[in-house]
């Protein structure tokens, strides 16, 4: 594989997002996956004869948050073009889109690299409708088509040819994913097609300026396939090129279960699509005013929200990565940490135990996120402990025990259970201190090993008194009340 | 047979005063149908069970002394683009043939809403293009007044039905004059309103930036009743305009101050019949005598306007005609031979010679290498006519000018000469790209005994006006009762 060491990859990408707005992009039909064939089909969808397309604004306002997202220049007069080609799942003969004027210009996406953070350019974002989709039965001859997804609203961001390796393409892919998905303008779900990646690959001599012929790779909708199909292209136009031949400008199909790609047409023979302003759409125009309305609500980005729990609020970055990867989860902790004293523990309980606690609970509707209905246990409750913890009105063994109630009952508060059950922290120092002589007394082969120097056995004492308090001392002062009678 | 009243507001009238019904006005109707549609051909579709059944409602509600407005009861037809659910909508094509709306069109909603019975559908060139009928799939309609002679078009059918009285108003669609040049051949009133003002939902395309949906009657007040009917804002077209709607039939009656512009450009217009100069010097001489004043006002590029229309109108329908593949709807041929065939043969068996003819225009003009010779050229070119059109109406309140060169043109008589077809769309065609208002009103006969008609222009959304002055017209010639022999 000597050859690869004198090339590089340079890739840009072509993402399709898909919005998760209630009705299609220029029709009341609804917009949702995995129902019956053709169930959400208005007549603007099926193309009928004199149906007119109606834009659907919050499509617009989800591309304005993401431009807004990634630092674009959003441009605020928006005309929408035609596209034409013909295919059966293109009802119309053209798909509405956007051509000379794309909402969004300029804007990056940061990724995160080997030597560090990174930012992607992109070229621009536009807005267009989705196609339906054409269904070939194995051992029929007709196909089928199934319009519930033609006029689904799609977002398409397309990126500089920045990317120079299948890890960065993957991680650029995370990174825009993570940002959609915060953004609350896509649901994220790869497997049903929600973001779908076209693929610009070329290899150069490394050292050269020049970017070489580039193939495109269509309909890569997995993070997986995506690293797999540039990667094997980029190994194809090594081995093409150091043979001597040279690349062709081509569509690529990345077939997943070969694992390789195969020609889909040649670009000579490319469409011309003429575009021209669709007549039938006045220009969709946003004032400063609404660009700002739209921000005003927009929730945090991941990336900020992290460095502000590790440079604000003291955690880990391990902490805070896992925190702002599931919003749900990120917002459960926002709720508990207002105000309290301690991030760090609350975020501690809500990694560990209560997470836990998802794991055990999850249902199918969970999709795999974190649920604060699912868990039951109101953030309140969990900042109410930690805060009984630091206070040192119970012991962190005992905390354990209020969880479990916490768990069984979420109606409940926490101090209400530690008063209940009467598990304070024992302040008696006289009874503790008889409780200890009598252990000390009860123990003479210990005390003598361990006063011969075997420390360890400390840790033996302080386990026998917590077992005699059932955990309701204060170990701190367990260890000074110990050290003082072993000494 | 009685001959029954001719206009729309007699036939109005009428019921009001209980002096007919209207089962018996859409049953005289219908049997003047079925008496001349062989020779006639106006209609497509005669819907004569429905047609009873709306009168009789329609009869019911005055007899609860609950009539709906001044349209209740009064037998109307529909241009046979413009879909409805009652039965097929063919456009004229053969592409479309059997083909049945699961939908009203909004103004086939309103006009029912209205109370208006709707007796069947009315033969047009195919898709509206075309200004004789010639081009309907289904032949052609023949002129009430001289059998020999073409009604215009592409209405044809809705004008040649309501000179013969098969019914007291009907629907047309306006792309460059094909309600103005009809109404003008046949004798009657035809009113183009300002793009906007009605809306286009279920109004088979043609070029949506041109199309707007009219109104015939024999009289100007009828289409005033009409327009009140159809005028105002849809949520199913981004296009319709949300201007107020004014009270259009006592705008007929309203004396207002009529400052009245004829063109300079149009004064030594090629091809134009001196029966055509005389007609409009009639029309201008009776605005006097009603008081109007009559200055000389220019458009300067009215000569760009016919080959602006055949860019950009053919552009459009290149695009709103991709949808006829045979995939979803409509007959189908060549499936056998896979989907290339199935493309081909659909539309070259199903289209006519003259929409393919634009549909080949129209791709020409917007593919790659010339878009900005042609589409864009015509585009810049459109908004020189549009001004021409504001600098008009900033000194005048309507245009006075001819509707088309000539009276009623034989059958078979411009079918060999597109061009020439094409160019006597000349003064109607500069309305319909500046978006404006045009009223054609019949004002005389030749000595052959045909039909001549002048054209009124008013500004966007300025129908009022041009409702007043067709009136005035109207009324200085008093032809409202001269009817086409044997009608």
């Amino acid at each position: 594989m000597s050859v690869h060491h004198d090339y590089e990859t340079v890739i840009g990408l072509e993402c399709h997002v898909q919005l998760q707005t209630a009705s299609k992009l220029f029709s009341p039909a609804r917009n949702r996956y995995g129902d019956a064939p053709n169930e959400n089909v208005d007549v603007v969808d099926a193309g009928l004869p004199g149906v007119l397309p109606v834009p659907n604004r919050r499509a617009v306002e989800f591309a304005v948050r993401l431009g807004l997202a990634l630092g674009c220049d959003i441009h605020l007069t928006n005309v929408f073009a035609r596209k034409h080609y013909f295919y059966p799942d293109l009802p119309k003969g053209y798909q509405i889109s956007q051509f000379a004027r794309p909402i969004c210009t300029g804007g990056s996406v940061t990724i995160e690299t080997d030597q560090g953070e990174r930012e992607v350019r992109l070229t621009r974002i536009h807005i267009e409708e989705d196609a339906g989709k054409t269904l070939h039965r194995p051992g029929e001859t007709a196909s089928f088509c199934d319009y519930n997804r033609a006029g689904t609203p799609l977002l398409e961001v397309v990126s500089e040819p920045d990317l120079f390796s299948a890890d960065e393409a993957m991680a650029y892919y995370k990174a825009l994913r993570e940002v959609v998905v915060h953004l609350g303008i896509c649901d994220g779900n790869l497997q049903e097609g929600s973001m779908r990646a076209d693929a610009n690959v070329s290899v150069r001599k490394k050292g050269s300026g020049a970017l070489g012929q580039r193939t495109e790779t269509k309909n890569l909708n997995s993070i997986r396939f995506l690293g797999q199909a540039i990667e094997a292209e980029a190994h194809r136009q090594v081995v093409e090129l150091s043979a001597g031949g040279t690349i062709k400008a081509q569509t690529r199909l990345w077939d997943a279960d070969k694992k390789e790609s195969r020609v889909m047409r040649e670009k000579e023979e490319a469409d011309d699509y003429r575009y021209f302003p669709d007549p039938d759409l006045p220009p969709v125009v946003l004032t400063a005013a609404d660009l700002a309305t739209i921000e005003s609500g927009m929730s945090e980005l991941p990336r900020a929200r992290r460095a502000r729990y590790q440079d604000t609020l003291g955690l880990a970055p391990e902490a805070a990565a896992t925190l702002c990867a599931d919003l749900a989860l990120a917002e459960y902790f926002e709720q508990a940490a207002a105000g309290h004293k301690n991030p760090v523990s609350v975020a501690n309980w809500i990694l560990n135990d209560l997470s836990r606690l998802m794991g055990e609970r999850r249902t199918d509707d969970d999709e795999g996120g974190f649920s604060a209905a699912t868990v039951g246990i109101p953030p309140a409750a969990i900042a109410g402990l930690v805060t009984l913890i630091d206070d040192k009105v119970i012991s962190s063994t005992i905390a354990k025990k209020v969880f479990a109630e916490l768990a069984a009952d979420p109606g409940l508060r926490p101090a209400d259970i530690v008063e209940a059950k009467g598990w304070r922290v024992q302040r008696d120092e006289g009874a503790l201190r008889a409780l200890i002589d009598e252990i000390v007394a009860q123990n003479p082969d210990q005390v003598a090993q361990y006063k011969a120097g075997k420390d360890k056995l400390f840790a033996f004492f302080v386990g026998q008194v917590m077992k005699r308090t059932k955990g309701q001392a204060d170990p701190a002062d367990v260890r000074r009340l110990l050290q003082a009678a072993l000494s | 047979m009685s001959a029954g009243p001719y206009t729309l507001a007699a036939a109005a009238a009428a019921l009001d005063e209980g002096a007919t019904t209207s089962v018996a006005l859409t049953g005289q109707c219908l049997d003047r149908i079925d008496q001349g549609n062989d020779a006639l051909r106006a209609f497509l579709r005669v819907d004569r069970a429905a047609a009873e059944e709306a009168a009789a409602a329609a009869d019911a509600r005055r007899a609860n002394g609950q009539p709906r407005g001044p349209l209740d009861g009064v037998p109307v037809a529909v241009k046979d683009n413009i879909v409805d659910v009652t039965g097929p909508t063919t456009a004229g094509s053969r592409i479309l043939e059997g083909y049945t709306s699961p939908f009203d069109a909004t103004v086939v909603h309103k006009l029912r809403a209205a109370g208006a019975v709707v007796v069947g559908k009315t033969n047009l060139d195919e898709f509206g293009m075309g200004s004789s009928t010639e081009h309907s799939a289904y032949g052609g309609t023949t002129n009430p007044w001289d059998k020999s002679r073409t009604p215009g078009g592409s209405s044809g059918g809705s004008a040649a039905a309501v000179a013969a009285t098969q019914c007291y108003g009907a629907l047309g669609t306006d792309t460059g004059g094909s309600v103005r040049q009809p109404a003008a051949f046949c004798g009657v009133a035809g009113l183009k309103p300002s793009y906007g003002r009605v809306s286009r939902f279920g109004a088979v395309a043609f070029a949506s930036s041109l199309d707007q949906v009219g109104p015939f009657a024999r009289d100007v007040k009828g289409c005033a009743h009409l327009l009140a009917a159809l005028a105002g804002p849809d949520g199913r077209d981004a296009t319709s305009s949300h201007a107020p709607v004014e009270d259009y039939a006592a705008a007929c009656d309203q004396d207002r101050p009529l400052k009245v512009g004829v063109v300079r450009e149009y004064q030594n217009q090629d091809g134009c019949d001196d029966d055509v100069l005389a007609a409009q010097h009639k029309a201008e001489q009776t605005l006097r005598e009603a008081g109007a004043t009559v200055v000389e006002v220019s458009l300067p590029h009215a000569h760009l306007a016919v080959p602006t229309y055949y860019i950009a109108a053919t552009a459009e329908a290149s695009s709103n005609l991709a949808r006829y593949d045979g995939v979803r709807y409509g007959p189908r041929r060549g499936e056998e031979g896979g989907l290339e065939s199935l493309y081909r043969k659909t539309r070259g068996e199903l289209f006519g010679p003259e929409v393919k003819r634009r549909i080949l225009l129209g791709t020409y003009v917007l593919s790659t290498g010339y878009y900005d010779a042609y589409y864009l050229r015509a585009q810049k070119v459109r908004t020189l006519i549009r001004r021409d059109y504001d600098q008009a109406f900033a000194d005048v309140d309507v245009l006075l000018t001819p509707v088309a060169p000539t009276a009623a043109f034989g059958i078979g008589e411009k079918t060999d000469d597109p061009v020439k077809m094409y160019l006597s769309d000349v003064f109607t065609i500069g309305v319909s790209l500046a978006g404006v208002c045009g009223l054609s009103v019949n004002v005389a006969f030749t000595d052959a005994g045909l039909p001549l008609g002048v054209q009124l222009v008013g500004p966007a959304m300025g129908e009022a006006s041009i409702l007043r002055a067709g009136t005035l017209v109207e009324q200085g010639v008093n032809l409202l009762e001269k009817r086409p022999q044997g009608t």
